[in-house]
């Protein structure tokens, strides 16, 4: 039943072609490079890259690869929750481990 | 269209296909049946669990019991809470009532993915099989209680991987039901059946999809770890090799307290049918009733510690967990307060389900206040592990998922199969049922506040009497509930042919002969007022 | 009643089925969060034993890998845009890249597994359990979690190959799409997994 009224959720937006993954890819592996790069100069720069390079990376897959960019509000949102979610697990899991 | 255009048509529960009989039900894709499938499997699995319930009451009968091993009576509670917990209070309202009511409420033919609502029931019944294995194949029963706890878990040479394992297919069953719930409310409402035209049920039935799917997994992960640990020692839990069984509880309570809410928020939706049916009346507060679904959900996902306040948490945690947990009290009170407005003035017809209805309301206050005293942190190390906690979430569970449970069939039964009980049987099945429960459950709670510990097979000769109390309170449950399932079974085959709105209610349901055609509406209704409108608010 | 009436009714909601992916995808994400949170517990209790134990792990081959995933991940969401635009032969060249670059990670992945198990670092090695209880503990996940990921790799690999043939047979094609989609969406979950993979054990640890 699509409804008028669901129609926003349907994917509005005309599909990307070759060239837009060819340069998300070319990202993700300069971005491999950085991680590793940064993992190079002691254990605390690695543990920068793991928190702020490895998101970029994802939100990469995310957002291209997985369409996310074309799709409407409702599956933006279902990934939203879900990472919220995970990060409010872990957030109150160290409420014990850190503070023990 | 009305009821009288589709009389004469073939019911959902006749043949059309080729297959007859047995077949023609286990292949057949109609949200209907499947929920039909479900609701005949859980009970049978519920009886189970009931007689095992009644066993483990006699053998508390005497202070020293020698009616079975030791070993015997932990075998009972492991397997009385894998029963009643996987197989029957969790996937119970979802699952039966959901299937059945949820695509008729928003004005559906069927659910988004029929072919995998069916495959979700293979996969309940797969679960069902394999946890029945672990009773009587390989080295015994589980013995650990149905939490598993490791690392005695890990260690027991009982059959826990294989009763694991069932949970596991248990939770896949539960998650693809989600899926199939959310897909469902988001793409096959009527058409002007909107958000907040939708009924009270389809509310919480969604909210519940969206914790089973962003708890269930991480039960799941949980138990491949407990596998894992006990086939190949990867040595995450067992503290012998640096693993630590505190982490253990997290990942468990992270499901299982979230699951606690998958049971219960269901059973509040059906509650929120029933009273403006018998009412006459709108529901009172409706928009308060559908968030508080959603904050219930969202804040019982965030409260999962309060099972481990002795477990040795940081003072941290503790402070912050029992903060959160009496949080999830408020939305439940506005529930609570709206279901009371809606009786309020309203013109109450008593029948049946409406009893059911608020016996749920009054027991589960119960099981909620004692629930608030526990997230107190100084009552609840107090408390901890003894039968204050087992009377507190059978309040709770059966008094509150269970109670509800019934109300829905009793409520749901004429549509469903289109025969009417005896309503005066069914009043005589309540007052034993009442008053059994409450004998037994609420001596619970005293006993446990003297200090009688939980799953302890011998008991002190001063809690003597308190046992002989609850034990002979679980008679008269028990014999409550054989009644009320042989009323119903009786009316299966002999009751008065039910007509397709005995109750004047006004939710869609109601507006198809009972019980419905196969593919529910001729022709899709278009919605244009909210799901409890009654005609006589018009004149008034 | 007429026999049309009591068929299924015949009706193609593709935003449905894409939406019934996504769902079934949060489960995946939850799934792996619970092994991600098992990690981020257990790494708090003992940081200097999972560093020393990250430093047994052949970072080259990981690093390798990471490029392999995430060049079959790039065929896939090619693929897809060769099916959509009528390109049935390239969408096959792509796909079939996709596959082989699959076998490729997981025969790199079982060099690696093996030596480990050469060097006595795995569950229940009697070499294994003489270390400290940290870097047991960092083995246990390891295997864990980077073997619960090639099953997924496994499954994705099945799901595409039998996508692959329907590609061949023309039941996927510009006008629906939409199967290779959703299989293509699973393997690149597949990949944002090993993007944290990679890090958690090979670099950061």
């Amino acid at each position: 039943m699509s409804e008028p009224l669901l129609a926003s959720e349907d994917h509005p937006v005309a599909h990307p072609g070759y060239a837009t993954f060819l340069k998300v890819w070319a990202a993700l592996v300069v971005l491999t490079g950085v991680l590793v790069l940064m993992s190079r100069f002691g254990q605390s720069s690695a543990v920068w890259g793991l928190l702020l390079v490895t998101p970029v990376k994802a939100w990469l897959v995310f957002y291209f690869f997985m369409h996310l960019k074309y799709e409407g509000p409702l599956l933006k949102g279902v990934v939203l929750i879900t990472l919220g979610t995970l990060l409010i697990f872990f957030a109150l899991m160290f409420s014990d481990v850190a503070f023990r | 269209m009305s009821a009288l255009d589709m009389a004469g048509m073939p019911s959902y529960l006749e043949n059309t296909g080729p297959r007859k009989g047995l077949a023609a039900w286990l292949t057949s894709t109609d949200h209907k049946r499947v929920g039909i499938l479900y609701l005949v499997s859980m009970l049978s699995f519920f009886l189970v669990g009931v007689g095992i319930g009644f066993m483990m009451r006699l053998v508390q009968l005497t202070p020293f019991a020698n009616l079975i091993t030791a070993k015997t009576y932990n075998a009972l509670f492991t397997v009385h809470g894998v029963i009643m917990i996987f197989l029957f209070v969790v996937p119970g309202l979802p699952a039966a009532f959901g299937n059945f009511f949820l695509p008729i409420l928003i004005g559906a033919k069927d659910v988004a993915f029929p072919r995998l609502n069916l495959a979700s029931w293979y996969f309940y019944m797969s679960g069902a099989i394999l946890a029945m294995l672990s009773l009587f194949t390989g080295p015994g029963a589980p013995d650990t209680g149905w939490t598993f706890y490791v690392p005695f878990s890990l260690h027991t040479g009982t059959n826990v991987s294989l009763a694991v394992f069932a949970a596991f297919v248990l939770g896949f069953s539960s998650m693809l039901t989600g899926i199939n719930f959310i897909t469902t409310i988001h793409r096959l409402r009527a058409p002007g059946m909107t958000w907040f035209r939708m009924p009270l049920f389809s509310w919480s039935i969604y909210a519940t999809s969206w914790i089973q799917l962003l708890a269930t997994p991480i039960l799941a992960i949980t138990l491949v770890l407990v596998i894992l640990e006990r086939v190949f020692g990867i040595g995450i839990f067992d503290p012998a090799k640096g693993g630590d069984p505190l982490l253990y509880q997290h990942l468990f309570w992270i499901y299982s307290h979230p699951a606690v809410y998958i049971m219960i928020l269901p059973a509040m939706g059906i509650i929120s049918e029933i009273l403006p049916t018998f009412t006459r009346r709108p529901i009172f507060g409706y928009k308060a009733i559908a968030f508080s679904s959603l904050s219930i959900a969202g804040v019982g996902s965030l409260v999962w510690a309060h099972h481990m306040f002795t477990s040795g948490l940081s003072q941290f945690a503790i402070m912050l967990f029992s903060l959160l947990t009496m949080i999830v009290a408020v939305p439940s009170a506005i529930k609570v307060f709206n279901w009371v407005s809606t009786l309020y003035k309203g013109s109450i017809d008593f029948q049946p389900p409406l009893l059911f209805a608020l016996t749920f309301i009054f027991l589960f206050c119960i099981g909620g206040l004692t629930g608030v005293m526990q997230g107190a942190v100084a009552i609840d190390i107090q408390v901890h592990d003894t039968y204050f906690v087992v009377g507190h979430f059978h309040y709770v569970m059966f008094g509150g998922t269970g109670m509800a449970f019934f109300a829905a069939l009793l409520y749901w039964f004429p549509k469903m199969t289109g025969r009417m009980y005896s309503k005066k049987a069914i009043y005589a099945a309540w007052f034993p049922l009442f008053i059994g429960f409450n004998t037994l459950y609420f001596t619970m709670l005293v006993l446990g506040w003297m200090g009688m510990p939980r799953r302890y097979f011998h008991h002190l000769p001063r809690f003597n009497t308190g046992h002989d109390i609850a034990t002979v309170g679980s008679w008269f449950l028990v014999l409550g509930i054989l009644m009320l399932f042989g009323t119903l079974i009786h009316a299966l085959f002999k009751g008065e042919k039910a007509e397709g709105n005995p109750w004047g209610g006004v939710t869609l349901e109601w507006t198809l002969p009972s019980p419905p055609i196969a593919e529910n509406f001729l022709e899709i209704p278009t919605i244009t007022t909210g799901p409890y409108h009654f005609p006589q608010e018009d004149q008034a | 009643m007429t026999a049309s009436s009591h068929a299924p009714a015949v009706h193609r909601d593709d935003f449905a089925a894409k939406l019934g992916m996504w769902l079934f995808l949060v489960t995946e994400m939850v799934l792996f969060g619970g092994l991600f949170l098992a990690y981020s517990y257990m790494r708090s209790q003992y940081p200097g034993d999972f560093h020393r134990a990250g430093t047994e792990l052949n970072a080259t081959l990981g690093v390798t890998n990471t490029v392999v995933l995430l060049t079959s991940s790039l065929t896939v969401a090619l693929s897809i845009v060769a099916v959509q635009r009528g390109e049935r032969r390239r969408a096959l060249a792509f796909l079939g890249t996709t596959l082989g670059l699959g076998v490729v990670f997981l025969t790199i992945k079982s060099i690696e597994w093996a030596a480990k198990f050469h060097h006595g670092l795995y569950p229940g090695a009697a070499h294994l359990a003489t270390l400290p209880h940290g870097e047991q503990v960092f083995f246990g996940l390891y295997f864990t979690m980077t073997g619960l990921h090639g099953l997924h790799v496994i499954a994705g690999l099945g799901v595409l190959a039998y996508m692959f043939r329907k590609v061949a047979r023309g039941e996927i094609g510009p006008e629906r799409p939409l199967l290779l989609e959703n299989a293509g969406l699973y393997w690149h979950l597949v990949d944002v997994i090993w993007i944290f993979l990679l890090p958690l054990f090979y670099l950061a640890a």
